[in-house]
């Protein structure tokens, strides 16, 4: 049997911490024991362009080498793209849409033509500049994502900034475990 | 997982940070370098080892490549236990001084992150860098992923430094592909990695020894070619160097590195053979196949220097159809260079397998499942028919 992963695309752009996010994911991930990848798509590297990360998870090794091109899950950190990238794009069947953004799911899942039970939204700016100061939404979004899809849990996410960070700042590592939790608790889908 | 003598330290490494960790480990007396993407990533995470003394080493910043090389050699000449790492365009500028490291048997180890050598211009993986120094008189061994970019440097060290060998090692790796993407890598302790490569114990040390001699004089027609024929030697002895280096180090890890790694293959119709990362998309293509009911396996080389024509035929002689897959194209030649290396082993085998081959992934062109399987069905194609319609075609290109 191939083994199970679960892929997941982040589209935002040059500046917003879209690489940083990809890998950090993972990183988390292997603090639950789970195999892991997170790498992204190199390109000139411009602040505000277009940027793509790719974060894989198993039980199992993983041995895929490639771009993520049939995501279980997609991760947008800059609303203003969509439209402009096609963000859904060999989006699984089924397969969930998570934004940034403060507009409705359902509005959004309109404008991607997808089914509005498959959009998730979190203002991650907002809670970017209330937590940290700064409007810098991977960490947000990395909380968003735990509620999403599960499989990775909180604990994971904050062990790992503590990891990262500690060494930098404990304000650090207070102001993001504080940001991913509440976007943990104020993502939503679009009401039923 | 086997057992293994020493606890394995689970670590998020990217092939780079991986690559770098193991020089840290080591602690080589001398390294020199400059930077290139994609492995830029890896000298500027020694560089600070260094600074911040976590090892002793001589990190001597250089104006080129070319310098880059010319130093190591002059270290290693000295006595030093040397190391580099480099890509594409700035390995081709080590080209002339990567012969003389060879022929002057100094066991200098390299890491390469494969990218294309432009132009135009590229930063992104394919084999044309390393492919074209396969004749330069170095060990060449190709990693999958982050953990045997670890392994293999490690391996290759004491490999080269046998003093049945004494030839340098360079351990490749794609760029971007595994240099730039993290995974879970096992790691082995500081204290077993110094006991495994264990103190550096040069043949001849220019400074250390006490008896003075000269390194690289004039060699023309009276002795050049036996100091050729020596070095060919100590190529044709570093297959039982590296085996042996390898089982020492599977005690220490669980981990077995041969020469060719093969995955469902035995009895296959179809095997593809692959090198570096694209070997790990490949498995995960034969899964797939095998649940359709196909007959297909992998061979995965690992050695391209030595070439591992014995293990090449064992592993391929019983199947109908071997399907090579080159990151790299040779200009002018039947095939690229792994097609043309396996060819050229499986001649002597009575009833030898079709070969086809496939150009893939120039210039960083990702190569999904998809591409791989489209390369499988051809094969199959063959297998069943016996017909090759061409020998050498493209993957994944307009």
């Amino acid at each position: 049997m191939p083994v199970k992963i679960l892929e997941i695309r982040w589209h935002g752009r040059g500046g917003q911490g879209v690489k940083t996010a990809a890998m950090l994911f993972a990183e988390a991930a292997i603090e639950g024991g789970k195999h892991v990848q997170g790498f992204s798509d190199y390109g000139p590297e411009r602040s505000g362009a277009p940027i793509q990360g790719f974060t894989r998870l198993s039980d199992n090794p993983i041995h895929l080498h490639n771009f993520i091109t049939d995501p279980d899950v997609v991760v947008v950190l800059d609303p203003t793209l969509l439209g402009t990238v096609g963000v859904t794009e060999g989006l699984k069947k089924g397969g969930k849409v998570l934004v940034n953004s403060s507009h409705d799911p359902a509005e959004l899942a309109a404008k991607l033509g997808v089914d509005k039970g498959q959009v998730f939204v979190v203002d991650a700016k907002k809670i970017s500049l209330e937590t940290m100061g700064r409007d810098m939404p991977n960490s947000p979004m990395m909380g968003a994502l735990v509620k999403v899809v599960g499989l990775v849990e909180l604990p994971w996410i904050n062990q790992t900034f503590e990891k990262k960070f500690s060494a930098k700042s404990e304000k650090v590592v207070a102001d993001n475990v504080a940001a991913v939790k509440r976007a943990y608790d104020e993502v939503h889908g679009a009401a039923s | 997982m086997a057992k293994t003598s020493v606890p394995q330290i689970k670590m998020p490494l990217t092939g780079n940070d991986a690559g770098a960790y193991a020089m840290k480990q080591v602690n080589p007396d001398v390294v020199a370098a400059y930077p290139i993407t994609p492995q830029t990533e890896l000298m500027q995470e020694f560089a600070q080892y260094v600074h911040d003394g976590d090892v002793d080493t001589a990190f001597i910043t250089v104006e080129s490549e070319h310098s880059a090389m010319s130093a190591c050699i002059g270290a290693a000449a000295a006595g030093a236990r040397t190391m580099t790492a480099t890509s594409a365009n700035g390995f081709a500028l080590m080209w002339e001084v990567l012969y003389i490291a060879a022929s002057l048997r100094l066991p200098i180890t390299m890491a390469v992150v494969n990218r294309a050598l432009s132009g135009p211009i590229n930063i992104h993986c394919d084999h044309s860098d390393s492919m074209g120094a396969r004749d330069a008189g170095w060990i060449q061994m190709y990693a999958e992923n982050p953990q045997e970019a670890y392994d293999l440097w490690l391996i290759g060290i004491k490999a080269a430094e046998n003093h049945d060998v004494l030839l340098p090692a360079m351990i490749m790796y794609d760029g971007f592909i595994i240099s730039h993407t993290m995974e879970v890598v096992e790691t082995l302790p500081d204290d077993a990695v110094k006991d495994y490569v264990g103190p550096y114990k040069p043949a001849y040390a220019m400074l250390l020894d006490e008896k003075p001699f000269t390194v690289g004089p004039l060699d023309f027609h009276d002795y050049y070619f036996e100091h050729k024929r020596q070095e060919i030697e100590g190529m044709e002895r570093a297959p039982a160097a590296l085996a042996a280096a390898a089982a020492e180090y599977e005690k220490l890890s669980g981990r077995h590195y041969g020469p060719v790694e093969t995955y469902r293959a035995d009895d296959a119709d179809v095997i593809m053979v692959a090198l570096g990362s694209t070997a790990g998309t490949a498995r995960y293509v034969v899964d797939v196949l095998r649940d359709q009911g196909k007959s297909v396996g992998l061979m995965k080389l690992r050695t391209f220097r030595p070439f591992p024509h014995g293990e090449v035929t064992d592993a391929l002689g019983k199947t109908k159809c071997v399907v090579v897959c080159d990151r790299v194209a040779s200009f002018g030649a039947f095939g690229s260079p792994t097609f043309m290396e396996l060819r050229s082993a499986l001649y002597e085998v009575a009833e030898r397998p079709l070969v086809i081959n496939y150009i893939y992934g120039l210039g960083g062109r990702d190569t999904g499942p998809d591409l791989l399987e489209q390369a499988f069905e051809e094969g199959l194609r063959v297998a069943r028919t016996g017909e090759i319609e061409q020998h050498v075609s493209y993957l994944g290109v307009r």
